[in-house]
């Protein structure tokens, strides 16, 4: 049998607000991670805002793209940037693996809330078996984005010439081959920022599972906790959407 | 008598309506990323305009079915639900207002 966290409804005669009810209908565990979210939010948007207003401070590109080269003097086209995928060296594959990094996490969203659904019903066994597969999600995006660092560094197959003159392969914290210094540092710092969200989300994901597959909640009487990390996850999911659009896309 | 003290908890059968519209909506933001990939590969680099805003309304849309239907939001408490998406207006001014200042940095600069 299952039992609810502690939401109270307000006396006869008492507002919602006069003291010992739940006011937004939940339950405080779960408020507090809405909160947490929105701050959270706000740390992701200023790093968004931040470079939004540094990209669009710096030139776009302004000639046909099929003859684009990589310059300091304008930012990169991003598709001309992220064409590689892991094992297919020299293939030409214009986002083609970030999309599968972004097919991956929305995947790993969707077994998070089916995991949710289970634990409404207080099935054990099904919600083992979709947070096992969200953890599994966040292991591969997060792999797959370790790739991406490596080869963004390592640089591209000729390390096209900076328009200085110099040839300069991939990417450090100063100079790097595909555009301004502020691109490298922005890839660098809003990726990784998100990369070490997914990385503590996956932990919390995997002290829930251990939590269910020992029973913590069975005992307990209600799943609300793979709710809670649910919606950390779902937010991680959400930041990174807005992160592709905006570096990626845009 | 050490039996094991393991609760007994009556497991409901699976909610398949619900099961069912989940994965509609990971199917709708499926084809909203699909479309965007067609945008992004189907319309020339030279209409950045449009490119760009339709980029940002379907980042809109997916946001919005993520957070009103993964985290649930749109079944929540009114209240909720505003001190939520309230700020978020704010934070979107913000964005517009410094792009805004970034294109005239940049039109400042030698």
């Amino acid at each position: 049998m299952a039992s609810t966290p502690s939401v109270t409804v307000p006396a006869p005669g008492q507002t919602v607000w006069d003291g010992g009810v739940s006011p937004m209908n939940a339950s405080y565990g779960k408020l507090m991670m809405w909160f947490f979210l929105l701050s959270d939010a706000f740390t992701f948007a200023t790093l968004l805002i931040a470079y939004g207003m540094v990209r669009s401070s710096h030139h776009a590109y302004e000639g046909a793209v099929e003859v684009f080269k990589f310059s300091q003097a304008y930012w990169p086209i991003p598709e001309k940037v992220f064409a590689s995928i892991p094992f297919f060296h020299g293939l030409n594959a214009p986002l083609v693996f970030v999309g599968l990094m972004t097919f991956i996490l929305i995947m790993s969203s969707v077994t998070m809330v089916l995991a949710v659904e289970a634990g409404h019903r207080m099935d054990r066994a099904a919600v083992e078996k979709w947070m096992l597969w969200t953890i599994i999600g966040g292991l591969t995006f997060l792999s797959c984005q370790a790739w991406e660092w490596s080869h963004f560094i390592h640089g591209a197959m000729e390390g096209d010439a900076v328009v200085e003159g110099t040839k300069f392969f991939g990417a450090n914290l100063s100079t790097n081959q595909y555009g301004p210094p502020d691109f490298a540092a922005f890839f660098f710092f809003i990726t990784g920022f998100h990369g070490f969200h997914v990385f503590s989300g996956v932990l919390l994901n995997f002290l829930i599972y251990y939590n269910t597959v020992t029973g913590v909640y069975d005992r307990r009487g209600h799943y609300e906790m793979v709710e809670k990390v649910g919606l950390y996850w779902h937010f991680v999911d959400l930041v990174w959407v807005f992160v592709f659009t905006f570096f990626y896309l845009v | 008598m050490a039996h094991d003290d393991a609760p007994q908890v009556t497991v409901l059968p699976p909610d398949t309506e619900k099961i069912k519209k989940l994965w509609k909506v990971a199917g709708i933001l499926g084809l909203i990323t699909l479309l965007e990939f067609a945008v992004a590969f189907g319309v020339p680099h030279e209409m950045k305009e449009l490119r760009v805003w339709t980029f940002v309304l379907m980042t809109i849309v997916k946001a919005a079915y993520i957070v009103g239907e993964f985290m649930h939001l749109r079944y929540e408490a009114k209240f909720l639900l505003w001190s939520i998406l309230i700020p978020m207006v704010f934070v979107v001014w913000m964005l517009v207002a410094f792009v805004y200042e970034g294109i005239h940095v940049g039109l400042a600069r030698p």
